[in-house]
């Protein structure tokens, strides 16, 4: 037995260098075990996502505190803070805010119940595959803000243009990464299925939809990603209200701290919202192993 | 060995003329074969002998495959896997329930999954378990649908030599109390040897040897036919 692994590990010694093959093979210090070098980034530090952001924001305040800023480009972080307080307290940030997140809401809503449907319809049957799946990849190969002039003929300039847009932003990375990922379920749990008895149904929800799951997550959270910048670009060329509305006019009145309020305010909608799909992710996905955890 | 007499004078699988070829090539050539209710049967043959080929025949699986001839199997067959083909998102004991339903089922799991040393384990991700543990969960997951005939195609070939040798025992082991037909495709000749009670090696599209394993004679006899059969000959081992 020992002969047998010694010559083993002469084998796979030998394969990472002469220097090593020796001090492994041979030296006295036979005995102890190198570990390997570990490939993936180890443990997480702690409050991992902050760290970052706290810095920009400390260089932020030392730059402004130290004169080194001009106030009418980039206001000191207190004057922002101030001028937020300031909107919200007035009311006209809590309307503006809540008149986005209905938008931007809505459009998510459609899009995703729209994306992961047509999805399904197209994964599961070569009819609804044919129908469907070239003419989303049509529907794709046009910018969604391109179609923006076109809808605003066909449905007014009110919400509805703006909740459709965001809508088609959202649902398309949606349906993609799902017809994927439903596409290209493992043929051996196929097989597996058929052994097993299952039926058509039990295999759809079994097998099918849980395997799907990671490719739709990854759809999601681009879908969630598209809201925002959908909303954004609506607001700032076609609103009389919200945040984008907010913005443009405080960038017509030379009011930098507004449009960092606005920019502080979008970026919370997308950390939250990415943080909330996340959550979700990783409770529903719990069985993965990967490198994050 | 005298209970299941009676078992054996019915037949499990039946095959007349079974024919499959790939593309105009043929691999299985007219194949006639009666394997008994209750039979442990190896079927061994060199790589591309067609063996994985007849055993997906035999198990149903062979949708797009040219071929002729019959075929009879039993209603309930399981089938082994060489990879344990757990489900990555469903838990152990939901993995042997894959199929079945009700409250009964779950208790049966929890049996087979005691029965091939994984009690407690119910509740592991399939990324938990080590590939022999994986392996007895797929053979627990077959078990519970109370197979009359079992089929596996190298179930231990990922499987490492001490591994394989307690899966070999509670392989046999499984077979002695419930007394499934077994169809084993190995390529491995002791492997053969130790576990079945017939073996049969597959030569060009055909059963090229029959023979009944009588475990009072020398296993070394067996072991010589086999490998002369398969064409390695004692001086080139
Ligand atoms: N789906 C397929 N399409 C084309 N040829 C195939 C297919 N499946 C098997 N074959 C061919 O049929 C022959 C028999 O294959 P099979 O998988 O039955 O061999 P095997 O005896 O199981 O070999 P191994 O011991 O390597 O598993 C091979 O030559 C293989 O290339
Ligand atoms: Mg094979």
């Amino acid at each position: 037995m020992s002969a047998v692994s010694s010559a083993v590990a002469a084998v796979t010694t030998s394969g990472s260098g002469a220097g090593t093959a020796v001090v492994a093979g041979t030296g006295e210090a036979g005995s102890q075990v190198r570990r390997r070098r570990r490939l993936s980034p180890g443990r997480r530090l702690p409050a991992a996502p902050l760290v970052g952001p706290a810095l920009v924001l400390v260089l932020w305040a030392a730059a402004s505190a130290a004169g080194r800023l001009d106030p009418a480009a980039v206001p000191a972080p207190w004057t922002v803070l101030r001028t937020g307080v300031h909107l919200w307290t007035d009311g006209t940030l809590p309307n503006d805010i809540l008149t986005s997140v209905r938008r931007a809401a809505s459009g998510f809503a459609i899009g995703l119940a729209g994306g992961v449907l047509l999805a399904l319809a197209a994964g599961l049957s070569r009819v609804g595959e044919a129908l469907i799946d070239g003419t989303v990849q049509l529907n794709r190969a046009i910018p969604a803000l391109g179609l923006i002039p076109l809808f605003i003929l066909w449905l007014g300039i009110g919400e509805t243009f703006k909740v459709a847009i965001i809508a088609i932003v959202v649902y398309i990375p949606i349906y993609l990464n799902t017809h994927a990922a439903l596409s290209g379920i493992d043929s051996r749990f196929v097989e597996l299925a058929e052994v097993q008895g299952l039926s058509r149904f039990q295999f759809v929800r079994q097998i099918v939809i849980p395997g799907a799951l990671p490719g739709f997550f990854v759809g999601l959270r681009l879908g969630v990603t598209g809201s925002w910048l959908g909303l954004v670009v609506l607001e700032q060329i076609n609103a009389t209200s919200g945040l984008g509305y907010l913005m443009f006019q405080a960038q017509n009145y030379g009011q930098s701290d507004v449009i960092l309020v606005g920019l502080v305010v979008y970026g919370i909608f997308g950390l939250v919202s990415d943080s909330a799909v996340r959550l979700i992710e990783r409770r529903v996905l719990s069985w993965r192993r990967t490198l994050s955890n | 060995m005298a209970p299941h007499t009676e078992q054996l004078t019915r037949s499990a699988v039946r095959l007349r003329g079974l024919t499959r070829s790939f593309g105009g090539r043929t691999v299985l050539d007219g194949i006639d074969l009666d394997i008994p209710a209750g039979q442990f049967t190896a079927l061994l043959g060199h790589s591309g002998s067609g063996k994985s080929t007849l055993l997906r025949a035999v198990a149903g699986l062979d949708h797009e495959v040219e071929g002729s001839g019959q075929l009879t199997a039993p209603e309930r067959v399981s089938v082994v896997f060489q990879d344990s083909r757990l489900l990555p998102w469903r838990r152990v004991l939901d993995n042997v329930l894959l199929g079945t339903e009700g409250k009964e089922a779950a208790a049966k799991g929890r049996e087979a999954l005691a029965e091939v040393g994984l009690k407690g384990r119910e509740r592991a991700w399939p990324s938990e378990l080590s590939g022999g543990e994986a392996q007895r969960a797929a053979l627990a997951r077959s078990l519970v649908r109370e197979p009359e005939l079992l089929l596996a195609d190298e179930p231990f070939g990922a499987l490492d030599a001490l591994t394989r040798i307690r899966m070999h025992g509670l392989l046999r082991e499984l077979w002695e109390r419930h007394r499934p037909s077994v169809l084993l495709v190995t390529h491995d000749v002791d492997e053969a040897v130790a576990l079945a009670e017939r073996v049969l090696v597959l030569e060009e599209g055909r059963i090229g040897v029959d023979v009944v394993i009588d475990r009072e004679r020398p296993r070394e006899e067996y072991r010589e036919v086999l490998l002369g059969a398969l064409g390695v000959t004692s001086d080139v081992r």
